[in-house]
Formats: structure tokens, sequence, C-alpha cells
């Protein structure tokens, strides 16, 4: 075809514009003569003037001024100027423009034209831009045309249905008929045509898929046919006879399988056969097998079949091209929970690919590494991921560590190993760390009471090789503040002992306090170790007392509180020190930890003068025995709790916090109840007490996200007002509480109240709840507490 | 697939084709965002990217990149191949296809991928039939203007 000469003159001049300004103006001038143009009568040229306007617009200049002329170009006689009038139509006409009505009339009239070529313009546009209305209008011509004896029309209708289907779902029923009688042509085009159409009706709608199930063996005959057929010049593809048509079939026929024991058992022989017959040398071969791959895994297969398409995947991992590697990854991530033992086999080529260099296949397989992590690997596993954690890209580091704190915490085999792994991971990517690692590493450490002298040693030595990494310095300033004692003896069974002089000791923490690039809540730790130290050594006293009194007047707020809190421990009550900085008891491991490694000193008999800074950790103590402020604490999601000077210290003695052990012994403080028993219902009576009753039911949203339905009904008889409900939940689960319908419940069961809370349980933990109720009645004021433990219908 | 765009290495827009309706701004945007992240991409990296919902597929061929928008549920694999099937084409048509001819005829490279792909699926799965199916279009072309340009007496 010639080319258009004024639009080739036009680009050159366009192109040799050496400024974007210079180019600009070249540009307007031409829009300005296209437009003048487009105002003549026609000469001919109109073509090309549209042509050079579509070019102007794909430079990314507005072309809105060229829309009436595409309208008319395309009721042109003329075929050269429909052809490009309707590629503008699909260029600058979007169904959002109201011109493109306009042209719907067009359309119809170059559906039925004689010419095949005008009709097929006519499609094309229909199906890239048609809207909901033209597609209304325009349907029953297009299933007109699913019913010609041209081959080439019959195709691009079936496409052009398509769209139609996808833009007003309803019209689907429309094509039924007409889509499975294409089934039975011999011409590719049409048949892939069709075979797209039904894959889109059985897509939008349940009852379509059950009727054209019954085309299973049609189309598992069509696929033996292209399999097992020789040599096709027309379709071939380096060796595989027409693969997009194979494709579309295998993903048809995945959507019919789904779910279905009998079209599933219909298509296992050709599977197999496609599995085990497609040529995987090239990209081709390999597309068919992917999809083939896919597919049965998706549909109701035997398990020899199911091994067969892991085993493709396993290949797959071992091939050279890195996009099979990659998608081979995406696929065995989808099974992994389902196949378990059959991805556990590739395990190996799997960890391999962490050392891999492209960086979305290293994501592929971290995360797929941190899947098949068992009881059984994880000393193989955790010393290659922990190999990969030292080389990784930054992007991943995060999601690396994590990972691995949760794999080493579900399967440690031992606990010096857990601890060692945990420290490895600190040393190497202590900055990416979750900011909860300190204080689960924290109560790690205190449950090992053997390994409290190997551990400190540990951190010893890794505190003095290197300061920035924040989490590990606080974590060894807790320890050697803890045990420092243990450190200063010397002797170690574990560990090869160095010899520590307090002089060492302090001088290390005094570093960590000086040193610029310890954090505020670093530098706190070290302060507290320090003063800690102080009844674990004989020596130094005076030294500790010196730094601590220098801190006095530090600038960071935080530090100066601790600093003359301190003093004051050594001036006013150097009596209680000893009793004060005692070692820590074990941290229960809580199962409603609001609050991390928090815990009781011995409570003290005696009234406490003054406020003496309670000890810190890094989350700031509970008040004791204060049922108010504990459920006031309790009543958002993760919100740290208030210092315990917030209370009146009126209760409390001087460091009582209260134990966040089990639930036990905090459920004993705030006057206990029962908990609920198990339900099978789903919907469960949690509370019932004076005439109120509470109810739960709950329903599960997705993976980790869960609604939780709160009814309360009263069968007293005077009415209830100011109904509130509180809840908390464990640590790592979100909660959110929507408006409760009302607050008021009348008497006699008249009204009930709702009211619904949205849980995220991301890990899954076994989900506990406590809800706080308070109500007034007959002017008094009611408050109580029910914990539930097990949830119906989870 | 939802969309197809052609960008050299300089990231200057050869071809674009859209099978959803979106509006301008977010049609320029969206081309904004691929060729940033297809330029930015290593030379010896997959050739997939995870993007909001979508995969984008992407090929180098010369000094023009071939960049889809597929779907969740297709295929990436032959998604690779149908870029190729394009190229093909566009080769054949043109003879040594190279960026020059789809600037001074990029009208004609888009009637070529809209006798290849139509709403977003392929319409036509054999090369000869759409190489013939091309020719008589031009054919029907040349024959018209040349019978619409005889002065009439």
């Amino acid at each position: 075809m010639s080319p258009s000469v004024p639009l080739q003159e036009m680009i050159r001049a366009i192109r040799s514009a050496r400024t974007q300004c210079e180019e600009r103006g070249v540009i307007q001038r031409e829009c300005a003569a296209i437009r003048a143009q487009f105002r003549q009568t026609d000469n001919g040229g109109r073509s090309h003037n549209l042509a050079k306007l579509l070019y102007v617009h794909m430079l990314g200049y507005p072309a809105h001024f060229g829309q009436m002329e595409c309208v008319r170009m395309i009721a042109s006689p003329r075929y050269s100027e429909k052809r490009v009038g309707y590629l503008g139509a699909m260029m600058l006409l979007d169904e959002k423009q109201d011109a493109s009505l306009l042209i719907t009339n067009s359309i119809k009239n170059d559906l039925s034209h004689s010419n095949q070529y005008v009709q097929s313009l006519a499609l094309c546009t229909l199906a890239c831009m048609g809207s909901a209305e033209m597609c209304r209008d325009l349907a029953p011509e297009i299933d007109r045309l699913l019913r010609s004896s041209n081959s080439y029309i019959k195709k691009k209708a079936a496409l052009c249905a398509v769209h139609i289907v996808r833009k007003v779902h309803d019209l689907g029923e429309l094509f039924v008929p007409s889509a499975r009688s294409l089934l039975s042509e011999k011409n590719h085009g049409v048949l892939h045509g069709a075979v797209v159409l039904i894959t889109e009706l059985c897509e939008r709608s349940p009852e379509t898929l059950e009727r054209f199930r019954k085309t299973v063996p049609d189309l598992v005959q069509i696929m033996k046919g292209l399999v097992i057929s020789g040599y096709s010049p027309d379709h071939d593809v380096a060796g595989v006879s027409d693969p997009f048509l194979q494709v579309r079939i295998l993903r048809l026929l995945r959507i019919l399988g789904r779910n279905n024991e009998a079209a599933s058992d219909a298509m296992n022989d050709l599977l197999a056969q496609v599995a085990t017959n497609t040529d995987s040398t090239k990209t081709v071969g390999n597309a068919v097998l992917y999809e083939t791959v896919l597919t049965v895994l998706d549909i109701k297969s035997e398990s020899g079949l199911r091994v067969l398409a892991v085993n493709i995947l396993g290949r797959f991992l071992l091939n050279n091209d890195r996009n099979i590697r990659y998608i081979a990854m995406t696929s065995l991530q989808k099974i992994v929970l389902t196949d378990h033992n059959a991805v556990q086999r590739h395990r190996g080529t799997i960890v391999d690919c962490l050392k891999d260099q492209d960086a979305s296949v290293k994501r592929r397989a971290l995360e797929l590494s941190l899947a098949l992590v068992s009881a059984s690997n994880i000393r193989s596993m955790m010393k290659e991921l922990l190999i990969f954690l030292s080389s990784c890209p930054p992007e991943l580091r995060a999601q690396a560590a994590s990972g691995i704190f949760n794999a080493a915490e579900r399967y440690a085999p031992s606990k010096r190993w857990h601890i060692d792994t945990i420290l490895h991971v600190l040393t190497t990517a202590g900055g990416d760390v979750r900011d909860e690692t300190v204080p689960n590493l924290i109560q790690l450490i205190t449950n090992t009471s053997e390994l409290h002298c190997y551990t400190v040693h540990k951190l010893y030595r890794a505190l003095l090789t290197d300061i920035s990494q924040q989490p590990l310095v606080q974590v060894a300033c807790w320890c050697i503040g803890e045990y420092g004692d243990l450190l200063l003896k010397g002797e170690c069974q574990e560990t090869e002992a160095v010899q520590v002089t307090e002089d060492d000791v302090l001088d290390a923490l005094e570093i960590v306090l000086q040193s610029h690039m310890s954090t505020p809540t670093t530098r706190g730790f070290a302060l507290t170790a320090t003063m800690k130290l102080s009844t674990r050594i004989t020596d130094n006293v005076d030294r500790i007392r010196s730094i601590v009194s220098i801190y006095g007047s530090c600038i960071d707020v935080e530090l100066q509180q601790r600093a003359v809190e301190y003093n004051a421990l050594f001036k006013k009550y150097d009596h209680m020190r000893a009793a004060v900085l005692e070692r820590m008891p074990v941290i229960q491991k809580n199962s409603l930890g609001q609050t991390n490694g928090e815990l009781s000193e011995e409570p003290m008999k005696e009234s406490q003068p003054g406020k003496v800074k309670q000890e810190e950790t890094a989350l700031p103590p509970q008040p004791a025995g204060q049922v108010v402020d504990l459920l006031d604490l309790l009543g958002g999601s993760q919100e740290p709790l208030q210092p315990g000077s917030s209370v009146a210290g009126s209760a409390s003695t001087q460091l009582t916090a209260a134990p966040t052990s089990a639930g036990g012994d905090l459920l004993d403080l705030l006057g206990g109840f029962e908990p609920t028993p198990l339900a099978p219902a789903p919907t469960v009576t949690v509370y019932e007490k004076n005439g109120v009753t509470l109810t739960l039911s709950c329903e599960q949203q997705s993976e980790s996200g869960l609604t939780v339905t709160l009814t309360a009904s009263n069968s007293t008889d005077s009415d209830i007002s100011g109904f509130t409900l509180q809840a908390a939940v464990p640590k790592s689960v979100q909660l959110q509480m929507r408006a409760p319908s009302t607050d008021c419940l009348p008497a006699h069961g008249g009204a009930k109240l709702t009211q619904l809370v949205v849980l995220n349980n991301p890990n899954k933990v076994n989900l506990k709840m406590r809800i706080r109720v308070s109500y007034t009645c007959q002017g008094s004021v009611v408050q109580d507490m029910v914990q539930v433990d097990s949830f119906p219908g989870l | 697939m939802r969309f197809l765009l052609l960008f050299s290495r300089q990231g200057r827009l050869r071809l674009q084709k859209w099978y959803t309706a979106i509006s301008e701004r977010e049609k320029k945007k969206i081309i904004r965002e691929m060729t940033t992240m297809v330029l930015a991409r290593q030379p010896r990296t997959c050739n997939f990217i995870q993007w909001k919902d979508l995969k984008i597929v992407y090929k180098r061929y010369a000094s023009l990149y071939f960049c889809l928008g597929v779907e969740h549920e297709e295929n990436e694999l032959l998604a690779l191949e149908i870029i190729h099937r394009y190229v093909e084409l566009l080769d054949k048509y043109f003879g040594n296809v190279c960026e020059l001819d789809i600037i001074f005829n990029f009208e004609k490279a888009y009637f070529i991928l809209d006798e290849f792909l139509m709403g977003g699926e392929i319409q036509e799965t054999s090369k000869q039939i759409v190489n013939r199916a091309i020719e008589s279009s031009d054919m029907l072309q040349e024959t018209m203007e040349e019978y619409m340009s005889k002065p009439a007496f």
C-alpha cells in the first residue's frame, strides 16, 4: 500500500525539531492547518489529515477537535476514509465521549455492508470501544453475524460478542445457542473465538457453566486432534500445533472441571497426554505445559496426575530461562499449602533459587522457602536463610527477618539454637526487624534460665564488636544489667569465658550511653542496666553513682527523669535499693499479652512515699488491681499501656505491676469469672447475669478477617441505659469496634442491641476476647467482664 | 489483555492500544508508569512484573519495548508468544521491520494489530490468514482510491 506522503512529511518535520519548544511550534502550525482542512469540503485528502491528527495525538497533544471528523469519515462511502475514521474513533472516542453515540448508526449500517472488510472495521471498533448502549443496540446484529457462513466474519463476531457480554452481562443469554454451535467449526480462528466466548459466558453465570459442561467431550476431542495430529503448516509454532488455541481450550477445561468430578474425570487422560507429549524446549511448549499444570492443579484430578504436574513445575525450576523459573515458583506458591509434600521434594532447587540474580525470583524463592520450613528441616533451612539474609537486597530484609523469627519460634530444636539464631539475625539485619522483637527476645532469654550465663557472655561480646544495631544493643544492655554478676564470675559452661572486670562492663555501658548512634530508648536501657549493676557489683558503686548523677541534667527528659529517680534511690532509699533492683522473675508466656515482658517485683509491704520510677523494659508496666484502669487500657487494640505513674500511687506498692501472666492470674485480680464453655452452635451466649444476656456469633470474612456480632438483650423488669461494651484481644490481632445500634435496652426484652466487631488475625493466633459490659440499671452502675475463649463456627 | 504499548528506549510512545475504557489522564499516567518501570529493569531479569492487579509482560526487540498489561488469569508465557507473533506479522508486512517503519507508518501498524487482536483477545491464530487479510484490505483501498481519483467525465 502506498504510504501517505503528507503524513510522512509531517512526521519528518516534527522529528527534525531539535527542542521541545520547536516541536510544539511545528505541531501548532500543523494542527491549525488540519483544523482549516476539516472545515473545508471534501477534497480527497481527508484521510491524510485525520492520520496526521492521530499522530499528533499519540505524541500526547490534545486532539479532541478531530472527533466530529472521525464521525464524518466513518459515514463516508470510501474505504480508505472509513479505515482511518474507525481508527480515529478507537483512539479518540471512548464511551465517555458524547460523540461516540453518533457512530452507532454508521456501525449498524456497516455491519450489514456487502464488503467483509468494511464489516470487519465495524466489528473491530465495536469490540474495542462499544459502550453499554451501543452494545445493547447492536447485539441482535452480532448474533446474526455469528450465524453467517463467512468464517472471517464469524470469528470477529465471536470476539465482539465477548466484549458485549463483558459490558452488559444480561446479554450473555442471547449468545449461548450460537456459541454452542460454533464449537463444531473447523476453522481455527472461529474455534478460538468460540472458546473465548464460552469461557466468558461460563465465568459470568453458573447456570451457563452447567449447560456448557456437556461440551467437555467435544473440547477434549479438539485438543486431542491438535496434540496428536501431524504437522500443520498453517498453525504450527516451533513444533506445537496452534498453541494459542490449545492454551485457551485448557483454560476453558479448567473452568468446567473445577469442583466437578465427572468433568474432571473426562479430562484426565487428555491432560496426561498433553503433559507428556508437549515439547518443552521452546517457550511455546512451556506455555502449553504451564497452562496444563494450572488446569491439573485446579480441577479434581487424580493424585498421579497431580504429582506429574508438580514434577513439571520442578523441571521448570531447573530451566535456564528465568521466566520459566519465575512462573514455576509462582505456581508452587499457590499449592504449597495443599500439596505440601509434593513441593517439599523440590526444596533443594527452591533454596538454590535464593541465590538467583533476579530480584523477583529471589522474592518468590524467599516466600516459598519460608512456607517449606518444617520441624525436620529447620536446621538446614535456617542455615540457608541466614546466608540469604546476609546478602539479600534491602527491600527483602524485613520480610526475611520476620519470616526467620516466625520459623524459629515454631520449630526451634533447642533454646540455645533459638537464641543463637535470633542473635545472628540481629547482628546481620538488626535495623530491619520489628519493634516487638526486643521484648520477645528478652522474654525468651528470661525463660531460658539455664542459658543466662551463655547468653550474657555472647551478648557482651556482640556489644563489644558493634553498637550500631539498636535492637541488639538494647537486648545486650538489658542482659548485662540483669545478669551482670554471671558475666563477672567469669566462668561459663557453654562458651569460652572471658575475664571481664567491672570496669570493662561499665566502660561498655558508658560507650553505649555516650555514642551518637544510640537512640534515646537504647540510652534508657543502658542507664537502667548501669543502675541494676549497682547491686550486682562490689567495687565500683561510686562510679555508677557518678554516671547516674551526670544524667540527672541530661537534655533528654526521659533519661533525666530516670537519672533523678535513680539518684533518689541512692540517697533516700538506699535501704530499698537491693530489693528494688533484684533479679526479675521469669516472664510467663502470655496469651492475652497486651503488654509484653512485664512482671512484678515482690510487692513491698511498706507504704511507699514518693514516686520511684518503675522498672522499665521496652514497654511501660501495667497498674495493679485497678480494674478500671486495666480495662480502659484494653479498650483499644494495640495502644501501649499508660505508665504506672499515672495511677495515683495509693493502693499500689512501689513497683507492683500486674503480672501479665496467663489469663489466670490477671483474672484473679479482677474478681474472676468463668470462661464460657465451648458452644457448637453458631451463636453462643457468652454472658448471662441479672437478666442481661449477651450472645456472640462470628463469621469468617477472609483468610484472616473475622466479623463478630455481639447481641445484648434485657429480660428484667426495668429499662437499662448507658449500655456499653468494650473488648480486648491478643496482641497480634487487630480489632475495630463499630458503633453499637443503640445504648438502651428496654425491659422485658423489648429490643436488642447489636454491635459489630471487626477482627483481623493475620498471624492466626488462638483467638480469645475479653469483653467488659457496663450499664446503668435502676440508677446503679453495673460492670462486669466475660472472657471468650472459643469462637463458634471457627 | 487490558492494554498494549510500544515505546522506544528513550521512552517515546510509538503505539498504544487500550482495551478498556479509561480517561485520557489515566492513560497518560499508566504510560508514564510503564515506561519508567520497564526501562528501569536490568537486562537479565525476567520479563514479568507484578503491578497493581495486573501482570506486565514486556519484551525488547532492538530499540523498541513491547509492553502488555494482562489480567491475573492469563498465561504470561503465551503473552510473550503474542508479542512475538505481532512482531513477525509486522516483519512480514514491512520486510525487516525497524522502528522507523512503525513511526512513519503507524496507521498501518494499527491495521495489522486490529487484524490480529480484537477486544484484548486473539482473533486469528494463523499467520498466513492475517497476512492475506491485510493484503486484501490494502488492495481494496488502492482500487477504491484509484477509482475515486479518476476524473469523472
